[in-house]
């Protein structure tokens, strides 16, 4: 069941046009953003090579592209986590999933993987443009699968808040500013503290991220996004309970 | 709309209307009530429903039927009460109970950008249909609802028409025991209505419906039996045939070319009032098991009335239905 929710999730992102059309802008920012990178490394590279002990290719060009794809996603996530329940709320879609034989987290867990399925496909140049790297040189593949999975898990964190921001709403407008505002929020107090230990830092997904960013695998990370989502998936079955109930 | 031919309410209403015992409950709801924010919508409701029924849920606007239909779908949770669907509480495995269920609410729920097979295969795979069952079903139901020549098109370009068909054919796809239709004929025209009603009509052979409606003709061509709400109660259940002669006068409107005088009229056996219409029409009215009609029929002749018309009077149901809100008012407000 969980399947065939996220299933349909996936089948009218894909035949909304507007869809495919921030696919190819996205794919567009990110194939110049890794040729740019690619520009300066051929620029730098003389320097590099007086260098002891000089960075990698992976730091150099993959790890600020996740980098870049982690901050486009915070601006992205919203515009599609908006339609959720916010938009089956209006069209008045969500009575169908509640009086099939469902539960609501079926319909919850459902709605995350489509998207969260929506979002990887969308973000999967990324990690291939990194490998094709693999044909001039050797990559570090430890820093590479860090931000892999860095980039996943902030991705779901993102989709779990949108996804229980939409369910607060009937109107998809609101639900996108609300989730895009919230995660905009965290970024700036994130960025904006200057205090090392600030509680402000551990709240914010883009801070737990740049660890993997920077190739360290820290387990208080990984459970910060796996509470992060647990929790916002948890108050989302909460919220459609008491929708109409 | 009336109903051609006279029935005397006393006398015994033809067999088919009377609904044998041995029929089973289908669904059925004991004392639910709900309210939004303080504000009471159903104090009390309890219903029943049997199998192979078509009960029509009559009311004005805002009288509650959509709040009940949503909580017998467990679409909204009741405050207190139980529903029990084909013997499963719905509130304790509501997972199980739902599958017995189809429900059409008052704006179809469509998946508007997808293709009307694609949105009906999903939509019977969501009712836990076995895969090997839902092409059969899917080609049924499409030919059940006339959605053949449209089955391959986005059901966002489909008329009105095409898209209340489809949220039937939803709500019908995993035969199931109980469909419940919220208004299933708003907003459509009349050949659309029509076709819906025969639809609904040939619904009630293999499961039992529930139908909320405005519309009373809608009542009187589909339903078996009416419950009529006003104010989140039920304030009056019958057979719909029989609620059409609820505190009915009977009578007939008669048309003579050469009119006796009106005392004349007064005087003949069996007539306990007469009502001057025009100077050729009048309506008279007799007691109930006292038919004068054939009397008429003589009497117009050997006096050379010159019969031009004679027809028993006819409640609509609007009267009745007027009628019986109106009574329930003014009992609630000699109560208070």
């Amino acid at each position: 069941m969980i399947f065939l929710i996220a299933q349909r999730e996936l089948r009218s992102l894909l035949t909304t046009p507007s869809t495919w059309f921030v696919l190819a802008v996205l794919q567009c920012i990110f194939s110049l953003f890794f040729l740019g990178r690619l520009d300066e490394l051929l620029e730098i590279q003389p320097q590099l090579a007086q260098l002891a002990n000089p960075p990698g290719v992976t730091f150099i060009v993959a790890a600020p592209l996740f980098n870049t794809a982690a901050l486009l996603l915070m601006m992205l996530a919203p515009m599609f986590t908006m339609r959720l329940i916010a938009e089956e709320r209006r069209n008045q879609t969500l009575v169908l999933l509640l009086s099939s034989p469902l539960s609501n987290q079926e319909i919850v867990l459902g709605k995350f993987a489509g998207l969260l399925i929506f979002l990887l496909l969308m973000t999967a140049s990324i990690p291939l443009m990194a490998c094709s790297l693999a044909l001039g040189t050797s990559l570090d593949s430890g820093l590479l699968i860090a931000n892999y999975l860095g980039l996943i898990l902030l991705t779901a964190s993102y989709i779990a808040l949108g996804l229980y921001i939409s369910a607060l709403t009937k109107h998809p407008v609101i639900a996108a500013i609300g989730a895009f505002s919230i995660l905009a929020g965290l970024w700036l107090a994130d960025i904006g503290t200057n205090v090392p230990d600030s509680p402000w830092h551990q709240l914010s997904p883009l801070y737990h991220f740049q660890n993997f960013n920077s190739g360290l695998l820290d387990s208080r990370d990984v459970v910060f996004f796996v509470l992060f989502i647990s929790a916002f998936l948890l108050l989302t079955i909460k919220r459609l309970n008491r929708i109409y109930g | 709309m009336y109903i051609l031919g006279y029935i005397d309410p006393n006398s015994q209403l033809p067999s088919l209307l009377t609904l044998p015992n041995a029929y089973q409950t289908i669904l059925f709801a004991r004392n639910l009530t709900r309210s939004f924010g303080g504000a009471v919508i159903i104090p009390d409701l309890s219903l029943e429903l049997k199998r192979g029924e078509v009960l029509g849920l009559l009311g004005h606007n805002g009288a509650g039927k959509t709040t009940t239909l949503q909580m017998l779908t467990g679409c909204l949770t009741p405050d207190s009460g139980q529903i029990e669907i084909c013997g499963l509480d719905l509130n304790k495995t509501p997972a199980l109970a739902k599958t017995h269920l189809g429900y059409l609410p008052e704006t179809p729920p469509l998946y508007r950008e997808l293709p009307v097979e694609t949105y009906l295969s999903f939509t019977a795979k969501l009712r836990r249909m076995d895969a090997t069952r839902i092409s059969a079903a899917l080609k049924t139901t499409l030919q059940r609802c006339g959605l053949e020549s449209v089955r391959k098109k986005t059901i966002s370009t489909l008329s009105k028409g095409y898209q209340q068909r489809v949220g039937i054919a939803q709500a019908i796809i995993h035969s199931p025991d109980v469909i419940i239709l919220d208004e299933p004929t708003v907003g459509l025209d009349p050949v659309q209505i029509r076709d819906i009603r025969d639809l609904i009509r040939e619904l009630g052979n293999t499961s039992s419906v529930i139908l909320s409606t405005h519309l009373l003709s809608e009542v009187e061509s589909v339903c078996d039996r009416v419950e009529i709400m006003q104010k989140g109660r039920l304030i009056y259940s019958d057979s719909s045939l029989r609620m059409q002669h609820y505190d009915q006068r009977l009578g007939y409107v008669i048309s003579l070319r050469h009119p006796p005088e009106l005392c004349e009229l007064e005087n003949l056996a069996g007539i306990t009032s007469v009502e001057k219409i025009s100077p050729t029409q009048f309506r008279l009215y007799h007691a109930p098991g006292d038919n004068p009609g054939d009397m008429l029929l003589d009497l117009a002749t050997q006096r050379g009335w010159q019969l031009e018309q004679l027809t028993p009077l006819h409640h609509s149901l609007e009267d009745v239905f007027s009628k019986i809100t109106g009574d329930e008012c003014v009992s609630s407000e000699t109560q208070k």
